[in-house]
């Protein structure tokens, strides 16, 4: 059995599409067989409703009278990256307010854009014969600017590692406040929700796959940064720490602050809630085996994130069911679990997603390009040009 | 005769039963202990209920205080903003006493007041703001 793409889009247009959730298909396939659920399940839709630090939005201002060409942009007193052009600026989700630190960044600014609140922009430039003007100071909402969009280099990690802390303070971290003595342990990933789990070797999402980016189509647009598929994988393909990353794009002026959201880690920093879907076709027998993948066959490894270094002491393995149960055992110890990805909105998405095919509001693409089954996976060494 | 509700925390050095000994013999105090735990820096903490007349309570609080027990009115609450809340779970692994958990079949964050002991300790983990303690 083989299914097209294109069959599936015509299943969609007739309303005759049959799409379930990758929750939902555990239970069927489990039920009905490999070979029926193939040939019965049309799509199986994923997602994921997390943290992803590396985010970020190019807007473009528009030109005022006289213009000027923006050197240095604030956007609520949030730095932009001006580098480009007169009016287009990138803001990073995880940068940080001048006056408000870690209560405000760019994760903010992007969040207010879309619930439509106006922000301050304040933009300095030398000056130029074309560009005389040196300073601005105006407000902006979304339907004031030119384009917007969020250009994000490397979300929906394939897998994340877990973090506990092994020291005797409590500590501060990107993995969420870590309190001492193993007092508990924190992970990060959809589980069997989660879209690169589903295809772990990317047979369907691909470079131009349309996804559900925090509540518009948007597409996945290039691997993402530290892209690392040749992580090593178990039988059933998934990765046991982080492997595939994707770079998406979408409109930012058709998103909803429902599936994104700005937030602050105490003592790490500010960054951004995003919420992907993405659906993946059921296009041979092949991909159910993949898509019935449960919590109990996707395992982490638990590091931990007192030891300040990149290379962190392992705890072992654990699989996301023992997480998601809420308690593990490290040492014959039994530690409290808590999850920063929430599975509640990531159901949620895969939801929505799924009305929307079966509404007949989103079709499936063909990637134009795979993502790279190869990729070195560098480190950053400290080396004297001879040394290179 | 009065009633008040305290939370206690007694750091590691110090040990509880000849305090709440102290309690009852010396202050002519009833004494109801809601909740104790050790949270996992060691540190015990005790949600108690005091009544008596109104000065023991006064010279009681002095004398817990003078020991080295840090002593705080449980006259609060923690409140869960259900708009904010992303239903994440951070704060699941934080709070000691399991007064919050995820659901285990709809995924949603639940919050138990009465097994709350008021320790705190969830309160700076929240990374969208939505714990807050009411006075
Ligand atoms: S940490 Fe905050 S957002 Fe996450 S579940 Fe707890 S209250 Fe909700
Ligand atoms: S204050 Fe927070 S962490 Fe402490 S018991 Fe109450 S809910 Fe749990």
């Amino acid at each position: 059995m083989t299914r097209t793409i294109e069959e599936i889009n015509e299943k969609i247009k007739n309303g005759k599409v049959v799409v379930l959730n990758a929750e939902e298909i555990i239970d069927y396939a489990e039920k009905k067989g490999i070979k029926r659920t193939a040939k019965e399940v049309d799509v199986v839709t994923t997602a994921t409703f997390s943290p992803m630090c590396s985010s970020g939005a190019f807007l473009n201002f528009g030109h005022s009278d006289p213009p000027i060409k923006m050197t240095r942009v604030l956007l609520n007193d949030v730095p932009a990256y001006a580098g480009i052009a007169a009016v287009d600026a990138y803001i990073g989700a995880t940068e940080l307010s001048e006056t408000e630190g870690l209560n405000y960044g760019g994760a903010h600014v992007i969040e207010d854009l879309i619930s439509g609140k106006p922000i301050k922009l304040r933009a300095t430039s030398a000056g130029t014969d074309c560009y005389p003007r040196r300073e601005i100071e105006t407000y902006i909402t979304k339907d004031t600017i030119n384009q917007a969009y969020l250009f994000n280099p490397r979300n929906a990690y394939q897998n994340y590692t877990a973090a506990t802390n092994s020291s005797n303070r409590t500590i501060h971290t990107y993995m969420g406040k870590l309190l001492p003595n193993f007092g508990n342990v924190t992970y990060c990933s959809a589980g069997q929700l989660s879209p690169l789990l589903n295809d772990p070797y990317y047979r369907t999402i691909g470079i131009g796959t349309r996804i559900f980016l925090a509540g518009s189509q948007g597409y996945v647009s290039w691997h993402g940064t530290q892209h690392n598929p040749g992580k090593e994988r178990l039988p059933n393909g998934t990765p046991a720490g982080l492997a595939g990353t994707l770079a998406v794009i979408g409109n930012l002026k058709e998103m909803s602050p429902e599936y994104l959201r700005a937030c602050t880690f105490r003592g790490y920093g500010v960054t951004i809630f995003i919420g992907i879907g993405v659906p993946i076709p059921v296009i041979d027998e092949e991909m159910v085996e993949f898509l019935k993948i449960r919590d109990e066959d996707i395992y982490t490894e638990i590091f931990d994130y007192s030891v300040q270094r990149r290379n962190r002491p392992s705890y072992g393995k654990v699989n996301y069911r023992e997480l998601r149960s809420g308690k593990i055992k490290i040492k014959g110890k039994s530690i409290q679990t808590g999850s920063i990805s929430s599975y509640f909105k990531a159901l949620e998405i895969s939801n929505v997603l799924k009305q929307e095919i079966k509404k007949g509001k989103f079709y499936l693409t063909n990637y134009v390009a795979p993502l790279p089954a190869e990729e070195k996976y560098n480190t950053l060494d400290i080396l004297s040009r001879e040394e290179l | 005769m009065v009633r008040r509700k305290l939370v206690l925390s007694f750091p590691e050095n110090i040990v509880t039963s000849p305090i709440t000994y102290k309690l009852v013999k010396e202050f002519n105090l009833e004494f109801n202990i809601l909740r104790a735990e050790i949270t996992p820096d060691m540190e015990g903490k005790m949600l108690i209920e005091l009544r008596g007349d109104k000065a023991l309570i006064d010279d009681a609080i002095k004398y817990l205080t003078d020991t080295g027990v840090s002593v705080q009115e449980a006259a609060k609450d923690i409140i869960i903003s259900k708009n904010k809340c992303i239903d994440c779970g951070i704060c699941t692994s934080i709070c000691i006493t399991q007064a919050l958990t995820l659901d285990s079949s709809s995924f949603k964050l639940k919050f138990n007041k009465d097994k709350c002991i008021l320790c705190e300790l969830c309160l700076d983990c929240c990374p969208v703001s939505a714990i807050k303690v009411h006075i």
